[in-house]
């Protein structure tokens, strides 16, 4: 199981990277290698070029600007799940990233690559979804990295397939960072320790000082080609007690979600995966909340 | 896991390694990184094969253009059946011949004219590196006419079904109706008839090592040297000299380090031919490893069984009869005869007295990949049956599980017990020593059984679902006819043990040198033992099976001592001294009387192997060597419980084993600390088989799961810390008393945890009747059953 | 065919080479450097038997391109051993505790729990059943190789202590 030939480029900038993506469109962009190895090791993919994006310094990091958590999108998994920014400001990733494959895939493996590859059970779109993700995404233009956003919840066009135009990469994105002792949760059903997620869950909750909710967050993977946020949920129970009416609303829309079926899974189990993993990521978020009215 | 009584390999307070817990001598280089795998393997010229293979699972060949593959920078050599020399054109032969196949239908090397399953080679490319061989494959042009599909098993034996082979007459691949007893009063005058129809899919060894040869030819002297990762390098020496007309003087077959066996490595496939056929017409070494996708599709596997079973019981739950119809898959292909199936078939007694039994079995090909025994070799299948009906008759008899067993189990006064069938070996199948009723209690004992259905109850009170589950086997091991060893001592005093056994993990090394130096009286690393060669040892059977240590472990005790005979016959003649005064020790031979009075080992040998006119003793052959082919009357018998305690997630299906205790008696054990490393890495397969490892196919025969993301392997969070209990009922038969363990632990398991999960669901009556017993499937049968409509607590 | 110059430093030692851009980095090692130590037993980077340390952190080198170690520093299983042939604390335990049956997956296994044993002093055992999910056994059941890695990182606290270590010899 051996690649095809193909052409081999290790641009150092962005400015090169986008330069390189407008010249060459059907180049693949490789970040971790975790998912786009195997492809080609494979030969499930065949790319006559592949851009090398590890030299590209810019594209990693992790920072607070304007009140949002930006992630660059070849900061490796690992650093992430290590980083004291993230644990401080968005508890609910390491949590997710204690799901995520293996040590040695995170130690490589890139948010951003994870995010492009859009596995309807990855949990990396999961949570950046429930997080109200805002990805930047730069093209060429005038001899430099040109930018546009776009809110996570119109990422994914279909089955792993993002919103990416013709020569457009992934730079970075931005995470909404919730006030200090939300409560938070990231529940999955795997086979195994580190499978992606047959059905999972994010959710997050802040509570007024009365412990009522001020503003929910639920996101399922493995549901459909993109996370699926539970809207109409979240909106209905603001002002209401962290309780079992609310939880019951969360199961009732997220049983109702148009589940995705494959060859070995049905979207029956899903359907029922998505209720009892709703009902417990919501309880452990509630139980985390400050303010929460039983703690 | 308690590592106090670990020894390390030195001379052993009182002389003696037999039992002894001794590290291994492999160990050193293997944890360097130092094995010699096929793949480590870097000769001079060496050249890369490819294989290219049919994407159909039954198709016509209609016609091959390899123009441009030929042309390609870097390729040698494009074959396709028509290029290979006529005799490697003739299928693999048949190795196991039996009257009741009816096709026995070996692979090609190359596909001629019809590929039967996806993944059958129909070309083969030699290139400089396996990145152009792989370029070169995707350039050949093949022309497909696709054939009508034999996709299941079931469906393949209905009048008018598509055929696996288009000039076959049918599916039946063999066919065999066994018995013994009265089967029809046996079920006529019973109180209970208990019957159920079971399906399993086993799934395959997937060794952390794929398959892989390297052949080197030198054209000066004739000679033909093959290295393979493989489990018996006479029977590929066999094939190999048949397929290239070979003389077999000059074919050599040699397995270094094999990273795993199992039992799929066994059968001789058609890549190692091609290896062969091209580094002959080349004069260059060819070398084709195996990657994950192509073990997938083409080493062995076993696969589909479908089992309907009925059980005739007395009112008091003794076992009046058993009947039972198998349906079995086999695949494209025969590569091991019908050996898995019979086995299971004659495997269903287990430790139970049954007085009639007949069974029918049907192995039928369909367009999959072949099967042949893996790691348990259709035993797990049989006892999965056997276990799972006597459940049903205990709830038919209201009668707990393990007591049902205790009032059937074969009573050690009954031993040599006479079972009724024909096993495997052509003899008939005597249980010969064990004590079944203490092996089970043993297991219930450690496991707490009596103690279960209080934890049962409290764990539910908190809404926890835990359940037990207990199964029973007995397996024929050692099997004949022979696996020989050499024993000689080397003119430097070191001491060789030559064998045709081929470890892939076992340990053999460690144990034959425990073996030999306790009765040549040196220590351990004065021992040097050399395994998988031709060119060793002249005769061999292979390393499968459960038979290694008592057929090589007993040939090199037997030859050990007639050498150790040897040095003190050779020693009192040149001590000139009566053969009564000589004491072995320390790597010499010395006088009792005068310790100053001794000689070497090596100096003995050297005399030995013939100074011109130097004379022997009377009656001494030249050598302090022998070669002993330890030839068993039959199989023995090894035995184990194992229980299980585990508990189950309600909404997902998903088990968490709690403990895992297995009772296992495998006779005399050489070194308990392989025999513990055997029986928990074979339990670690029967969990896989339990609820993980599926090999599916779709409608059409098409593979779906071909890769490890797929096809789930257990991890270390998969498997517990087992709890072993350890009982030595010495083997009767044969002079160690030693009986095969690298299966038993597999054998049992499915059975076990599937007994476990239904146990601990008991109260929404669900039954399940399969394995692997996948999450989904567990969901799926308690919606149906109304589970989720209760709450759990109330 | 598509090719890079590259200067890595593998277990200590820089190597110069020209590699075709498209060759895996533990093809590389094996059949370049001829480190064989390191092995294949997927390719599609689940076995884990191919795990190196790549810059000090475990990696597949099945996954990883050799283009892509210019200028990196990798470590193999050749690494570990003491200069005098000796084994590590590690591998010493694996021995004593036979957690190694075949062998094959055993390189990565103890690459991974290296990096383990590097990052936390005191593993549970559930800490080091997680940390080698990564690496696929066939031969052991892992309980052997859980018991090596707890009795290895027992005998290097102690030797931080300042204990002397007492092996089974």
């Amino acid at each position: 199981m051996k690649p095809s030939e193909f052409e081999y480029h290790a641009p150092e900038t962005l400015a090169q990277a986008v330069a390189l993506l407008a010249e060459l469109p059907d180049a693949k962009l490789l970040a971790g290698g975790q998912s786009l190895m195997p492809m080609m090791n494979f030969r499930y993919l065949m790319p006559g070029q592949v851009v090398d994006l590890n030299r590209v310094a810019e594209l990693s990091g992790i920072a607070v600007e304007s009140g949002r958590l930006r992630i660059g999108a070849m900061t490796r998994q690992r650093d992430i799940e290590q980083a004291p920014l993230v644990a401080r400001h968005a508890p609910l990733i390491p949590e997710a990233y204690q799901l995520v494959s293996h040590k040695q895939i995170r130690n490589r493996g890139t948010y951003g690559g994870a995010l492009c590859q859009l596995d309807p059970s990855s949990e990396q779109p999961c949570f950046t979804a429930a997080l109200d993700g805002v990805l930047t995404i730069v093209r060429h233009e005038d001899g430099r990295a040109a930018a546009r956003e776009l809110p996570m919840s119109e990422w994914a066009v279909m089955y792993m397939t993002p919103a990416l135009e013709e020569g457009e990469m992934l730079a970075s994105v931005s995470l909404d960072i919730w006030p200090e002792g939300h409560g938070y949760a990231f529940t999955e059903y795997a086979r195994r320790h580190g499978d992606y997620a047959i059905v999972g869950v994010a959710a997050l909750c802040a509570a007024d000082a009365g412990g009522r909710i001020d503003r929910l967050s639920v996101a399922l993977c493995g549901v459909g080609p993109g996370p699926v946020r539970l809207s109409a949920t979240e909106t209905a129970v603001r002002g209401q007690a962290m309780d079992e009416d609310a939880i019951r609303a969360a199961v009732r829309e997220a049983r109702a979600i148009d589940f995705m079926a494959d060859a070995h899974v049905t979207a029956d189990y899903r359907q029922h995966l998505a209720g009892v993993l709703t009902e417990r990521a919501l309880r452990t978020a509630f139980a985390r909340t400050r303010n929460h009215a039983g703690a | 896991m308690d590592v106090s009584d670990i020894r390390p390999a030195t001379l052993t307070d009182d002389g003696r390694y037999i039992g002894k817990r001794v590290m291994r001598t492999e160990d050193d280089k293997l944890l360097k990184g130092q094995g010699a795998y096929v793949d480590d393997l870097h000769l001079p010229g060496m050249l890369h094969g490819a294989a290219l293979r049919s994407p159909h699972a039954h198709a016509r060949i209609v016609s091959i253009d390899t123009a441009a593959a030929r042309a390609l920078k870097g390729v040698h050599a494009v074959y396709t059946h028509a290029d290979l020399p006529a005799p490697a054109q003739a299928r693999v032969p048949s190795m196991l011949p039996n009257p009741a196949i009816r096709l026995d239908r070996g692979q090609e090397l190359l596909a001629s004219r019809e590929t039967t399953f996806a993944g059958e080679a129909v070309a083969f490319v030699v290139a400089e590196s396996r990145y152009i061989a792989e370029d070169a494959c995707a350039l050949i042009e093949v022309e497909y006419e696709p054939l009508p599909v034999s996709a299941d098993c079931r469906k393949a034996l209905e009048p008018g079904a598509p055929l696996c082979h288009s000039d076959a007459k049918d599916n039946i691949a063999a066919q065999v109706d066994v018995g013994f007893g009265d089967i029809a009063a046996a079920f006529d005058g019973a109180a209970h008839v208990v019957e159920e129809t079971y399906w399993q899919n086993r799934g395959s060894a997937h060794s952390m090592e794929t398959r892989g040869y390297v052949a080197e030819f030198h054209p000066a002297s004739g000679q033909l040297t093959v290295w393979s990762s493989g489990q018996a390098p006479h029977h590929e020496k066999k094939n190999l000299a048949t397929l290239l007309d070979w003389d077999p003087e000059r074919l050599r077959v040699i397995m270094n380090d094999v990273g795993g066996g199992f039992g799929p490595k066994l059968p001789f496939y058609p890549e190692e031919g091609l290896v062969a056929v091209a580094a002959v017409d080349l004069k260059r070494p060819v070398k084709w490893i195996e990657d994950r996708r192509e073990y997938f599709l083409t080493t062995t596997q076993e696969r589909d069984q479908w089992w309907t079973i009925a059980v005739a019981l007395e009112a008091d739950g003794r076992i009046r009869g058993v009947r039972l119809s198998m349906i079995h898959d086999n695949g494209a292909f025969l590569p091991w005869g019908m050996i898995t199936p019979y086995i299971s078939i004659t495997t269903t007694p287990g430790p139970y007295v049954i007085p009639a039994m007949a069974a029918d079995l049907k192995v039928v090909f369909t367009n999959k990949g072949a099967t042949s025994p893996v790691r348990g070799a259709g035993r797990p299948q049989a006892v999965f049956a056997m276990e799972r009906i006597l459940d049903k008759a205990a709830r038919t008899l209201g009668m707990d599980r393990a007591e049902l067993r205790r009032r059937n189990l074969i009573q050690p006064e009954q031993m040599p017990y006479d079972v009724g069938f024909i096993y495997r070996d052509g003899k008939p199948l005597k249980y010969d020593s064990g004590d079944y009723p203490a092996c089970q209690q043993a297991a219930l004992d450690h496991a707490d059984y009596a103690g279960f259905a209080h934890r049962k109850a409290q764990a539910r009170a908190q809404g926890r679902f835990l359940g037990i589950g207990l199964a029973s086997f007995v397996e024929g091991t050692g099997m004949g006819p022979f696996e020989g060893a050499t024993v000689r001592v080397q003119r430097n005093g070191r001491i060789a043990v030559l064998t045709g056994a081929t470890p892939q993990g076992q340990g053999h090394k460690t144990t034959f040198a425990q073996i030999a130096a306790e009765q040549l009286h040196v220590q351990l690393e004065q021992v040097d033992v050399i395994t998988g060669d031709t060119s060793g040892i002249s005769m061999g059977v292979g390393t499968f099976a459960s038979r290694i240590t008592v057929n090589a472990g007993n040939s090199v005790y037997l030859a050990a001592q007639i050498v150790r005979q040897k040095l003190i016959k050779l020693a009192a003649f040149m001590l000139k001294c009566d053969e009564t005064e000589i004491t072995l020790g320390a790597g010499a031979a010395s006088m009792l009387s005068n310790p100053d009075r001794r000689m070497g080992y090596g100096e003995l040998a050297h005399i030995s192997q013939g100074m011109p006119g130097f004379s022997f003793p009377e009656g001494f052959t030249g050598g302090l060597e022998e070669t002993h082919y330890f030839t068993p009357s039959q199989s023995t018998y090894c035995n184990g419980t194992a229980v299980v305690e585990l508990e189950i997630d309600r909404d997902t299906g998903q088990i968490k084993i709690l403990d895992y205790v297995m009772a296992h008696d495998s006779g005399k054990l050489i070194n308990p600390l392989i025999v513990d490393g055997q029986v928990i890495g074979s339990i670690a397969h029967g969990i896989g088989n339990a609820t993980l490892e599926w090999m599916q196919y779709d409608e059409g025969a098409q593979p779906i799961t071909t890769n490890f993301g797929e096809y789930l392997l257990p991890m270390a969070t998969d498997v517990p810390n087992i709890r072993i209990v350890h009982l030595e009922t010495p083997s009767p038969l044969n002079p160690l008393g030693v009986k095969g363990v690298g299966e038993g632990g597999t054998i049992p398991a499915a059975a076990a945890i599937v007994s476990a999960m239904e146990d601990a669901l008991s109260e929404y009556g669900v039954i399940f009747t399969e394995a692997p017993l996948v999450p989904q499937r567990v969901f799926e049968k308690l919606k149906e059953a109304g589970a989720y409509e209760v709450p759990v607590l109330p | 065919m598509d090719t890079r110059k590259i200067t890595t430093v593998v277990n200590g030692v820089t190597y110069e080479r020209e590699v075709e851009t498209r060759r895996t980095l533990g093809d590389f090692l094996r059949h370049e450097l001829e480190l064989t130590g390191t092995h294949y037993g997927c390719e599609h980077g689940v076995c884990g038997a191919c795990t190196v340390l790549l810059d000090g952190r475990t990696a597949r080198s099945c996954l990883t391109l050799a283009a892509q170690v210019d200028g990196h520093e990798i470590r193999t299983v050749e690494s570990l051993a003491r200069a005098d042939g000796t084994l590590d604390e590690l591998q010493t335990a694996f021995r004593e505790c036979h957690a190694l049956q075949c062998g094959f997956c055993t390189p990565g296994m103890l690459m991974t729990l290296t990096e383990l044993l590097g990052e936390t002093d005191d593993p549970s055992e559930e800490e080091i059943r997680e940390a080698i999910t990564g690496n696929l056994c066939r031969c052991t059941g892992y309980q052997p190789i859980v018991a090596a890695a707890l009795l290895a990182a027992r005998r290097l606290r102690e030797a931080k202590a300042g204990a002397s270590i007492q092996h089974k010899e």
